[in-house]
């Protein structure tokens, strides 16, 4: 693996009032990595994430993403990345054609570069019967799995996943990790929160957040070996219970 | 440009598919206008009359007879006494009683000089003084020499008679035709409204359901998602008018006396005013049911002080200076101006003006006060 700089982290905080979200987070992510950013909910996760995808200012520290400063160069730092959020976010209204048409679309993307993205999507994921359905008449799994495909139509550097299996099964689940795994093997960067510490195992490293600042970093191999525990949620129980 | 268009085409997509829209953007506004027009008149008919009739001569069934064959007078009852005629009108059954004085044709031909008393319910004081207006008319035109005592039933407003034998004409409108007065500022009203919370409601709605979120993360510029959002509402306002405007000239037969390209040119920038303002209350509500209340706040303050129901000129000089700030006050100006007057561009252009000032100054606002970033 090339040990590239993707994203580099330093002393990022954010305060809403007096709460403070997230606390001088430093970290870096390599180039090509499928990288864990793991916490129990309100640890900051989302809203750390939020400040690298350039839609939340950091109160200070600064941040990198694909070389671009999230705080000055936000629209480069948006067209080198894909984002695909915990709450399911095209449009239920639009046709899956029309969907991958709008989102190619303000990615820049030309209409005959859109044709072909379509085309080879839908076969890849199967969807050819139903590409002139509504996006809100299918099933939760397939509309997770599509929206994954529409944040990589542009074929960014980095793509984040907020939570992307919640709610889903676990056959669609695996399936889904097929997916990111198949695309990290083509050198895109994964960056990816889940509550789920089987999916923990698969990432290549992982960071687990308490209350705002990142307790650990590393592989999942060597986080078992340090804690001295079997699996990856027995790490996460250890850390979040020291806590309390 | 090309981002635009496809923000535009994805909103127009999004406005046809939504079947229970489209009848409430195209339809329900024109049921609105032909209902309204007939409906919203200040002209007073029907006015229910009753008298007391104290001389039972000639000449005082002359008169009555007068008001009988009026179309704005429907003559209720005749009372043998004011008492039982004061108590009519306390509940309402009756709105003028007209009094004839025993002896009223003897002292008209032996004294020149009679008089008559007339009681007008003046709750709704601006139909008192129409009614009076109509009745002065009536007896005038019986005979000049009748003098009459105005007695507006809650004041004692005593009204002297002017003898002086009116012939008024009426300019631009010279039927006193109503519908001609309101179905332009009708037509306003609608595209207005239609517009105004079409566009209030249209991005609030992405951000209730995450899209907007999703749209954050692109590249998308500012400007250009404004745009591709508040294109096609600007077309559809543009369609509401066209639509009213035939309307308005096929059933209505409202004359078109000016320019229709310059109710299309000022319109066009009007809707930019409606549009910003739509996107500025959108910017600044989490929900649609909040961007609806706003919505509707400005919509009846606009409404209510435009002059489209009631003229600007008899409002209090502090409401007066209200009204500069609202856009809807100059539509309705403009509207009627160039369609009952023919008014030319330079007739209008100190409104046409203020118009273009506050297109640009709300939506500098707009685009500044929507944030891809928190």
């Amino acid at each position: 693996m090339t040990k590239e700089k993707i994203i580099e982290v330093h002393n990022l905080t954010k305060r809403f009032g007096g709460f403070t979200a997230v606390n001088n987070i430093s970290f870096d992510v390599f180039e090509g990595e499928i990288f864990g950013f793991l916490g129990a909910n309100g640890a900051g996760k989302t809203t750390a994430m939020k400040m690298l995808i350039g839609i939340s200012n950091p109160t200070s520290g600064e941040a990198l993403v694909a070389g671009f400063d999230v705080k000055t160069k936000t629209e480069m730092v948006k067209r080198s990345i894909g984002y695909m959020s915990q709450k399911f976010s095209m449009y239920d209204d639009l046709t899956i054609k029309e969907n991958i048409t709008f989102f190619g679309g303000i990615y820049g993307l030309s209409r005959i570069q859109i044709k072909e993205k379509t085309k080879k999507l839908v076969i890849e994921l199967g969807l050819e019967d139903v590409i002139d359905k509504l996006v809100g008449s299918l099933p939760l799994g397939w509309k997770q799995k599509l929206s994954f495909s529409v944040a990589l139509l542009h074929e960014p550097k980095i793509v984040f996943l907020d939570e992307p299996t919640g709610g889903v099964d676990p056959i669609t689940r695996r399936q889904f990790w097929e997916m990111i795994y198949a695309e990290a093997n083509k050198g895109t960067t994964i960056f990816v929160t889940t509550h789920y510490m089987d999916e923990a195992e698969y990432c290549d490293r992982v960071s687990i957040m308490v209350e705002g600042v990142i307790e650990a970093l590393d592989t999942p191999n060597n986080l078992k070996t340090k804690y001295n525990v079997a699996s990856m949620n027995d790490v996460f129980l250890k850390l979040a219970r020291n806590v309390e | 440009m090309k981002t635009i268009l496809f923000i535009i085409q994805k909103e127009f997509r999004q406005i046809f598919r939504n079947k229970g829209m489209l009848p409430i953007i195209f339809v329900l506004p024109l049921v609105q206008l032909l209902i309204l027009s007939n409906a919203a008149s200040f002209e007073i008919k029907n006015i229910k009359f009753s008298y007391i009739d104290n001389d039972h001569s000639v000449a005082s069934r002359e008169l009555i007879s007068k008001f009988q064959a009026s179309s704005y007078f429907k003559i209720i009852d005749s009372y043998s006494s004011k008492k039982e005629a004061d108590f009519q009108m306390e509940t309402g059954k009756v709105n003028v009683i007209l009094e004839i004085p025993n002896h009223f044709e003897r002292d008209l031909i032996k004294e020149n000089d009679a008089n008559l008393s007339v009681s007008i319910n003046a709750i709704d004081g601006a139909a008192a003084g129409v009614e009076n207006v109509y009745i002065s008319q009536i007896i005038t035109g019986f005979n000049q020499k009748v003098q009459t005592q105005l007695y507006q039933y809650n004041k004692d407003n005593y009204v002297q008679p002017i003898n002086i034998v009116m012939i008024p004409s009426f300019w631009y409108n010279n039927t006193l035709n109503y519908k001609t007065f309101m179905v332009p500022g009708i037509l306003v009203l609608l595209v207005t409204m239609l517009t105004l919370f079409l566009s209030s409601m249209n991005i609030v709605r992405e951000k209730e359901m995450g899209t907007l979120e999703q749209i954050n993360v692109t590249p998308i510029r500012k400007y250009q998602f404004v745009i591709g959002k508040l294109f096609p509402f600007w077309v559809l306002g543009l369609v509401i008018l066209t639509v009213g405007l035939t309307i308005a000239r096929v059933v209505f037969s409202v004359p078109i006396l000016g320019s229709v390209a310059l109710i299309y040119f000022f319109t066009s920038i009007y809707l930019l005013v409606i549009l910003g303002i739509g996107l500025i209350i959108s910017n600044n509500s989490d929900t649609q049911q909040q961007a609806m209340f706003i919505s509707w706040f400005f919509a009846v303050l606009f409404i209510l002080m435009s002059g489209l129901f009631t003229p600007i000129e008899s409002m209090p000089i502090w409401a007066q200076n209200i009204t500069l700030l609202n856009p809807i006050r100059y539509f309705v100006e403009i509207i009627r101006m160039v369609m009952l007057k023919g008014a030319t561009f330079s007739d209008i252009s100190e409104p046409f003006f203020m118009i273009v000032f506050y297109a640009i100054a709300l939506n500098g606002i707009a685009v500044w006060t929507y944030k891809k970033v928190n």
